[in-house]
């Protein structure tokens, strides 16, 4: 089967976010998004640490570290683009303004439950950031992660094992072989890659997926 | 004539006591006030608590408070990083107290002392570990967590220009916890590139007003070493 490599994801994330959103891309995987959004297309994107029109890295050599993203990389500034302090970017979370957030995931429950900033493990020091704030202050919240650990275990799951980031809040996940919508009745299948069927898909994940005969291909 | 200029950082911490809750602005090395930081690790005061958004990176700034052992407690939203060795390792020995709270979370707390309030109710964190044995509200079908606000002694924080009535304007993302923290201490010392003079800073444009701001010291970006 097709499965889809790591910027073929982004690109398919990518492609649900319209003009004039206002969109945080989270650290690592989902920061690779942006590199898919189309030039045409007006989208602001926010990073927690206070700026919204963030613009791409800047060339080597000009980078100013004042002037960096929420994983701590140097970026630039758009033409409009602002500056703001931290109480003003957690009240665009929290109060509703955001439309998008993407983020990774540990795992995800089939009802939205997101687990992605504790392993849980004893000799873990936990440490959370803006992924709580996140999760559950945006009007969507997507997850992109791969569907499978190396130990090929499904991390889209039934109730999630690793401590919570945030109950209910995931609305859409991207993985590299299916795209699915979690909701409140339990998880849909919008699309699979090429190759894979759904009863492939249950065996895999180990769950009663619902399915719609109309799910195109990713 | 109030004049808030204070001539140098040794003299800005002076009276930063064994013991007291210290506000340290900055995301990473953006807004750390590194200079202030290196006066108050000079002072030989410890025991400190300490409120900041990380729990260092590399041998600077917060990093090298944590490395001198002048650290009680950290109050933080993201201690674990690449290169937080120093917290890492301080943390793994039992020598420090950590403090996890969600990076809103963090906000909230420190402007909602800023700003007079006993409490507050927020979203985030409800139905996880951070807010386990907290008192939980549903107010309008939603779920909250209460959280109390968080307060220090001191703020040192870093801005772009300020003058001596204390009035201060950021650059970039340095603003990051600047102005809340300004807000929630009882002292609130600003090291800043530039003091110019009164009105020279567009009132229109001014980000943290004087009121909120009790000290102001320059350190010319000259003196400010580059981030790694």
């Amino acid at each position: 089967m097709n499965r889809l490599n790591r910027d073929q994801m982004a690109a398919r994330v990518a492609r649900d976010i319209p003009e004039g959103a206002y969109v945080n891309l989270g650290i690592g995987l989902p920061t690779k998004v942006a590199n898919y959004l189309p030039a045409e297309r007006e989208i602001f994107l926010q990073s927690e640490n206070g700026l919204l029109g963030m613009g791409p890295a800047p060339a080597p050599g000009e980078e100013d570290w004042e002037l960096i993203n929420a994983g701590k990389q140097a970026v630039t500034l758009l033409t409009g683009g602002c500056f703001f302090h931290h109480a003003d970017s957690f009240a665009m979370m929290r109060g509703g303004h955001l439309d998008i957030c993407v983020l990774g995931a540990f795992q995800v429950s089939v009802h939205g439950d997101l687990a992605n900033w504790h392993t849980g493990e004893p000799d873990a020091i936990p440490a959370v950031g803006g992924a709580m704030d996140l999760a559950i202050g945006a009007k969507q919240t997507f997850v992109m992660m791969e569907l499978l650990t190396k130990q090929g275990e499904s991390k889209l799951v039934e109730n999630c094992t690793y401590p919570l980031t945030g109950l209910g809040c995931v609305s859409r996940v991207y993985t590299d072989l299916a795209v699915f919508d979690l909701g409140p009745s339990g998880a849909r299948v919008v699309e699979m890659v090429e190759g894979l069927d759904i009863e492939e898909l249950r065996r895999i994940t180990g769950l009663d997926l619902a399915f719609t005969k109309a799910a195109e291909p990713v | 004539m109030i004049d808030k200029a204070i001539d140098g950082a040794a003299a800005a911490v002076a009276d930063i006591h064994d013991g007291a809750s210290v506000m340290i602005g900055g995301f990473g090395t953006a807004g750390m006030p590194d200079e202030l930081i290196d006066a108050l690790i000079a002072r030989g005061v410890g025991d400190l608590t300490i409120i900041n958004n990380n729990a260092g990176n590399g041998e600077h700034g917060v990093a090298a408070l944590i490395r001198e052992g002048r650290v009680r407690k950290i109050v933080c939203s993201f201690p674990r990083q690449s290169d937080s060795h120093h917290f890492d390792a301080a943390y793994r020995a039992g020598k420090i107290e950590l403090e996890l709270v969600p990076q809103g979370n963090l906000a909230a707390r420190i402007q909602a002392a800023g700003s007079g309030l006993g409490a507050i109710f927020t979203p985030t964190g409800y139905g996880t570990l951070l807010a386990e044995g907290k008192e939980v509200r549903e107010i309008d079908g939603r779920h909250y967590v209460l959280e109390y606000p968080i307060q220090a002694d001191f703020a040192l924080i870093k801005a772009h220009k300020g003058d001596r009535w204390g009035n201060l304007v950021f650059r970039k993302t340095a603003r990051n916890f600047g102005p809340i923290m300004a807000m929630a201490a009882k002292t609130t010392i600003a090291q800043v590139s530039q003091i110019v003079p009164l009105g020279d800073i567009d009132p229109e444009v001014v980000v943290t007003p004087g009121i909120f701001v009790q000290r102001v010291v320059e350190i010319s970006p000259a003196h400010i070493a580059v981030a790694a």
